[in-house]
């Protein structure tokens, strides 16, 4: 009641206008009348803040726990709990022989996927920075393709790889690129790379808007000076655009890196983690301790663990983002 | 009297209403529905037939028979069944996801592969009784049976039968010399056919097969072993034995195929989505493909259907195809029995299957109206006496699995190191312990 007479009390609200009759006594600057408990602003706080904190809780808090209490235990997904069997799900995962070529795999393609990604993104920002006569053509053209939802552009490119259905390979045969069909998704690194593109191309547009709005939150004053400073194009780009761009670029950065750790539907309709296992990600052995092997508790074992490395991930790109954000 | 008295007198009344009504349609619950013990003896053998809404699962491979029985089923009774197709690849995870959270339906359709486990982690309830006061409850599938018994107690019957079979195309056969009458009868000769057909070059080829894809290689290549006596595992599912010499020659043909370009583009990187829609064009001479396929050839497409032979002869196909049974947690099994015992009976299994060149689940209607008129029903049906459906508890994490061990043998014999096949056999073994 203290708390809330001290922040609640104050003049009357600009332009004079008499104390608020409300009994909520909320509006800003308005006395609060002495009332109720649960009329005062504290609690009135916890109450808007209620419905999010039971979301909170419900959807975010509660699986954290269970998937803790379920990698400690000896958990068929079919048959229920058998008990506590700590640690024994961690040091089977860790023994998986599927485990350490999926993280170098998982690795590799984050890397891939980041570079590429970001690199055409800004370049497609760059292209439709400015307005003029069809940028904005051009600026829904290349975000389009994020609309689409991920498992139906792999369904798409899944189609399109298809040397016995698909356009492409009969497309390059005809214009003589190539000799036969070509087995998109049939050898490791062209699995690797036809899955790298449909990502490149599913998300340029997206990540291009994010950057887009960074390179239009940089004062243009700041060019006009670079320009009568005598700045030439490459030069203004590294020394103003690159560092006034930094927070958004972190952002995109910290977005794509989660996203590639966590990549799972695109090799799951495009590759199933083939040929030979080569683009088998740590979600997909996530996803087949659970559902193949039927073993929840390997299953949540590997989660924590990758919930622990993209906690750490994360806070140092936040700590990165932070920095920048100036 | 005051207004709060009032509102008070108001509110107990509405209360004592509302309780009231509560005790009746309870009551009239418990008499309606009841558990399954009590509408059974409505029923009778068959189950009774109230109006009740059930669920089904079934899986995409065999959606048509199952929507085919769930159609014909809703319009001649009062009970509904509502059916729900999941995509083939995610069967094993939606089911294992609704099987921890108890909300499986109440029926539920399985690849009969499958099924030891299902039943082993006990997902379906016991029905043993039920299967035996059957008039025709001797005459079911019998590998079908064996599947769905565990220590002696009965949980499912067949659902749907879809058995491996070499289908070849008598047009491409006839442009390439060869006698459309006579597919090949050992492994040797379908080599040798598939070769000739592919010389006809263009968009045509020899054959083609699921190259990435373990379900399509126990199901087409196992019958090639099983044909010349041989088996793949132990009788109880914990030792492989796809070492073996035979095993061993298959692989060699198939890598022949591979090596030779004489399959379509595409068979290294299939992973069964798409396997069965190529020969429907028309451009592939023969391949071992499911047996409901049958019915869904274009019109204009003249085929035949032979058995999958042995690398010397010998005949055998892989009784697969869908278990059904109901669900433990269902609290509609009399109902739930009164679907799958109709689905058994002759009206079903001849008017609705059969009539669409499915193969009957029963072995007293093998030779049925509908199979006598097309040969080729009649050699299916045949068939699936000379076939096998292998048992294997962990038959899914160790075949059907995309990262599993099975198809890494697969894909070391026919396009990587052959030499490799024995510890690979020896990882599916520990697979199958596992």
């Amino acid at each position: 009641m203290l708390l809330a007479r001290s922040r609640g009390s104050g003049s009357p609200a600009p332009g004079g206008e008499p104390p608020s009759r409300s009994p909520s006594g909320t509006g800003k600057g308005r006395p609060v009348h002495r009332g109720p408990w649960w009329r005062t602003r504290p609690a009135q706080g916890i109450g808007y803040a209620a419905p999010t904190g039971v979301f909170v809780v419900v959807f975010f808090v509660v699986p954290l726990v269970l998937v803790g209490r379920i990698s400690l235990s000896d958990w068929p997904l079919l048959a229920g709990n058998r008990g506590l069997n700590a640690p024994d799900n961690f040091t089977e995962a860790a023994g998986d022989d599927l485990l350490w070529p999926a993280v170098r795999f998982t690795l590799t393609y984050t890397a891939l996927v980041t570079v590429l990604l970001l690199g055409l993104a800004l370049l497609l920002a760059l292209l439709v920075q400015e307005t003029r006569p069809g940028t904005g053509l051009f600026r829904t053209v290349f975000f389009l393709p994020s609309a689409l939802g991920l498992a139906s552009a792999s369904l798409l490119f899944l189609g399109m790889y298809s040397p016995n259905v698909g356009p492409i390979s009969p497309l390059l045969e005809r214009l003589g690129l190539v000799d036969g069909p070509v087995s998109f998704l049939g050898t490791p690194t062209a699995a690797l790379w036809s899955t790298v593109a449909l990502i490149v191309w599913k998300y340029a547009g997206f990540y291009m808007l994010i950057l887009l709005v960074g390179l239009q939150r940089i004062p243009q004053d700041v060019y006009e000076a670079a320009r009568m400073d005598g700045a030439g194009r490459w030069q203004t780009f590294r020394s103003i655009t690159l560092p006034l761009l930094r927070p958004s670029l972190a952002l995109t950065l910290l977005l794509s890196v989660t996203g590639s750790l966590l990549a799972f539907d695109q090799f799951f309709i495009l590759t199933k983690g083939g040929p030979d296992n080569s683009t088998m990600t740590v979600v997909s052995l996530i996803y087949r301790e659970a559902f193949q092997r039927l073993d929840l508790g390997a299953a949540a074992a590997l989660s924590v663990v990758v919930l622990a490395v993209l906690l750490i991930l994360n806070v140092a790109q936040f700590r990165g983002l932070r920095g920048t954000d100036t | 009297m005051n207004t709060t008295d009032v509102r008070r007198r108001r509110r107990h009344r509405v209360l004592a209403a509302a309780v009231g009504l509560l005790t009746v349609t309870t009551a009239l619950a418990a008499c309606g529905s009841g558990g399954s013990g009590s509408t059974e003896d409505k029923g009778g053998v068959m189950g009774p037939d109230d109006g009740a809404t059930l669920t089904m699962w079934t899986r995409a491979a065999t959606q048509q028979q199952s929507q085919a029985l769930v159609g014909a089923y809703n319009k001649s009774h009062q009970n509904k069944v509502k059916l729900t197709v999941i995509p083939t690849d995610d069967y094993q995870a939606k089911v294992g996801a609704a099987a921890g959270s108890k909300s499986l339906p109440d029926i539920l359709a399985s690849d009969v592969v499958f099924v030891p486990n299902y039943t082993a982690s006990g997902l379906y309830a016991d029905i043993t009784d039920r299967i035996d006061a059957l008039p025709y409850g001797k005459d079911l599938a019998p590998a079908h049976m064996a599947a769905g018994t565990l220590d002696g107690r009965k949980y499912t019957v067949p659902h749907t039968i879809d058995s491996s079979v070499l289908f070849y195309n008598k047009t491409l056969y006839k442009k390439a010399g060869l006698d459309p009458e006579k597919p090949p009868t050992t492994l040797k000769e379908w080599d040798e056919q598939a070769r000739a057909v592919d010389k006809l070059g263009g968009d045509v080829n020899g054959t083609f097969f699921g190259g990435n894809c373990g379900g399509c290689g126990v199901f087409t290549w196992w019958p090639s072993i099983w044909a010349a006596g041989e088996e793949v595992m132990n009788e109880d599912g914990t030792a492989a034995t796809l070492d073996s010499p035979v095993a061993k020659e298959v692989y060699a043909t198939y890598r022949g195929w591979a090596e030779d370009g004489i399959t379509a583009p595409g068979a290294a990187e299939e992973t069964g989505a798409t396997w069965t829609g190529l020969f429907p064009k028309g451009t592939i001479g023969v391949m071992p493909m499911p047996s409901t396929t049958l019915g869904l050839m274009p019109g204009d497409l003249d085929f035949g259907v032979a058995a999958i032979p042995g690398p010397d002869g010998g005949q055998s196909t892989f009784v697969g195809g869908d278990s059904l049974g109901i669900s433990a947690t269902s609290k509609k099994a009399g109902q739930a029995w009164n679907f799958l015992a109709w689905s058994l009976g002759d009206e079903a299994q001849v008017e609705v299957l059969a009539a669409h060149k499915d193969i009957v689940a029963r072995t007293d209607l093998a030779e049925n109206k509908y199979a006598k008129a097309d040969p080729r029903q009649v050699m299916i049906n045949t068939l699936v006496a000379k076939g096998t459906t292998p048992f294997a508890e962990k038959f899914g994490q160790t075949f059907n699995d995309p990262n599993g061990p099975w198809l890494a043998l697969m894909r070391d014999a026919v396009f990587g190191d052959p030499s490799k096949v024995d510890a690979d056999n020896k990882a599916i073994t520990e697979s199958l312990k596992d």
